[in-house]
């Protein structure tokens, strides 16, 4: 129900409506609750029944992954470490 | 696809275990966690998550599924004015299987009922403007995420000044059920995983209380793999350095303030219900929304003359044990033989979002098959 999927925006047209790509099939969605944040051709937009709910921000996307990455990179480290260093 | 497979790599996502393990031992007990959103326990169970996690991590499957919630009277009343003569009855397609006392809507499509699924209420606006002659009824169901759709496809109506349109309005408001839940005596709790898409709208600021009030942490978490386990990480962190917060693990799409043009349309288009009835959880007060005064000639409630039914739950189903997390879904005693996806007694097994549905459909793992699949 509150599924919402990542859509790249591929035209706007008129009134607040735009039409997204989501894995290569194009269909026509509301922008009016984007209205104001300056939407272009090649951002993405989550989508949900329909309508934008939020612009995707691209720089928080790559921030969350390196996150992840640095998160999984200190225990793999430890383990290297764990594995190569010795006490006697 | 953008956006998604890159939360879904395995290689991270095992990297990504070990640093829970890792936390989760240095905090050396059991912690509950309530995944919020009917979405996090579809991903959870596809993903086989809870195999993978240490046995110190638990998931609490939460009230966050709006097809589990809506109350059996409420569904009789879809399937009264979908037989009404004349109506079309439109509604999403999860709410076609849900059973009422008389069958589902589904049921009553197959004896005539001019029922329709739709993706959005605006398919159902244009529904109604090609056939003039009828009157279109939208079933609308969903928390926040879903209300400003409605509200916006009624803006328009009002716009375009159609006559025949109306709306059976069923949303529902995400705190009051947390609150009840935060409210309820014996349950054990250490954190919330937050709703990703309801705080697009809402904003993950709507969550302060939590912390505020009843002093446990809440993560605004995103629907893939490897969101669902940071944002387990960055509830064990919070633990292990004494902090307890909202934190938005989403931020690639949640602001903290939401979406302000979405909540000043829900604000001119909804008034919030004295009460209204949930499925399991019961009468909960300012937890619904009906229309504003101002769409009042859109109110299917009032345009129809609805019987506005209460119907008790079927005494074997366990749906409300389950929402608050009392039970796991195979506790309930007809999970998986009275009760199944194709022959529901109960809301959580009809959804694929619901735990009872999402357990049945992938919950049958072995903790090696779960490793094979992630």
């Amino acid at each position: 129900m509150c599924l919402g999927i990542p859509g790249e925006v591929v035209a706007l047209l008129d009134d607040d409506v735009a039409t997204v790509s989501v894995s290569g099939v194009e269909r026509e969605i509301s922008v009016s609750l984007l209205a104001g944040e300056g939407l272009a051709v090649g951002d993405w937009v989550l989508v949900h029944v329909g309508f934008a709910l939020s612009k995707i921000d691209p720089r928080e996307a790559e921030l969350t992954l390196d996150q992840i990455k640095k998160l999984g990179q200190a225990y793999t480290d430890e383990i290297a470490a764990f594995k190569e260093t010795s006490i006697i | 696809m953008k956006y998604v497979d890159e939360f879904r790599d395995p290689a991270a996502a095992k990297e990504l275990i070990g640093a829970i393990e890792r936390t989760a031992d240095k905090l050396g007990r059991t912690v509950r966690f309530m995944e919020v959103c009917g979405g996090h326990t579809h991903t959870i169970y596809r993903h086989g998550l809870e195999y993978l996690l240490p046995e110190s991590v638990e998931f609490v499957h939460g009230p966050g599924c709006p097809v589990c919630v809506i109350p059996m009277g409420r569904v009789n009343d879809a399937v009264w004015l979908a037989q009404r003569p004349g109506v079309i009855f439109t509604t999403f397609g999860d709410m076609m299987r849900v059973p009422g006392t008389e069958g589902s809507l589904l049921q009553v499509q197959a004896r005539g009922a001019d029922v329709r699924f739709v993706y959005s209420p605006l398919d159902a606006l244009k529904i109604a403007r090609d056939n003039p002659d009828r009157e279109v009824v939208f079933f609308a169901v969903g928390f926040e995420t879903t209300a400003p759709s409605t509200a916006l496809t009624l803006a328009q109506a009002a716009a375009w000044d159609v006559k025949n349109f109306y709306i059976f309005c069923n949303h529902v408001l995400i705190n009051p059920p947390l609150r009840h839940i935060l409210d309820t005596q014996g349950l054990q709790l250490d954190g919330f995983i937050g709703p990703g898409h309801v705080s697009t709208v809402v904003g993950s600021d709507h969550f302060q209380f939590i912390p505020a009030e009843y002093h446990l942490p809440i993560v605004v978490t995103g629907f893939e793999p490897l969101d669902v386990l940071q944002s387990v990480d960055m509830l064990l962190t919070q633990y292990a350095e004494g902090r307890c917060e909202v934190e938005n693990q989403y931020s690639r799409v949640v602001r903290p303030g939401g979406n302000p043009e979405a909540l000043r349309l829900m604000g001119e288009v909804f008034t919030p219900r004295e009460t209204f009835e949930w499925r399991g959880l019961g009468e909960i007060p300012g937890s619904g929304y009906r229309l504003s005064d101002a769409y009042q000639r859109f109110d299917a409630e009032l345009h129809f003359d609805l019987p506005a039914q209460t119907v008790a739950d079927n005494p074997a189903c366990q749906c409300g044990s389950v929402l608050t997390g009392q039970i796991k879904p195979w506790e309930c005693k007809v999970f998986g033989t009275g009760c199944t996806p194709e022959h529901p007694i109960g809301t959580c097994m009809v959804s694929p979002e619901g735990a009872c549905a999402a357990y049945y459909t992938f919950g049958r793992l072995s903790k090696e098959a779960a490793a094979a699949v992630v």
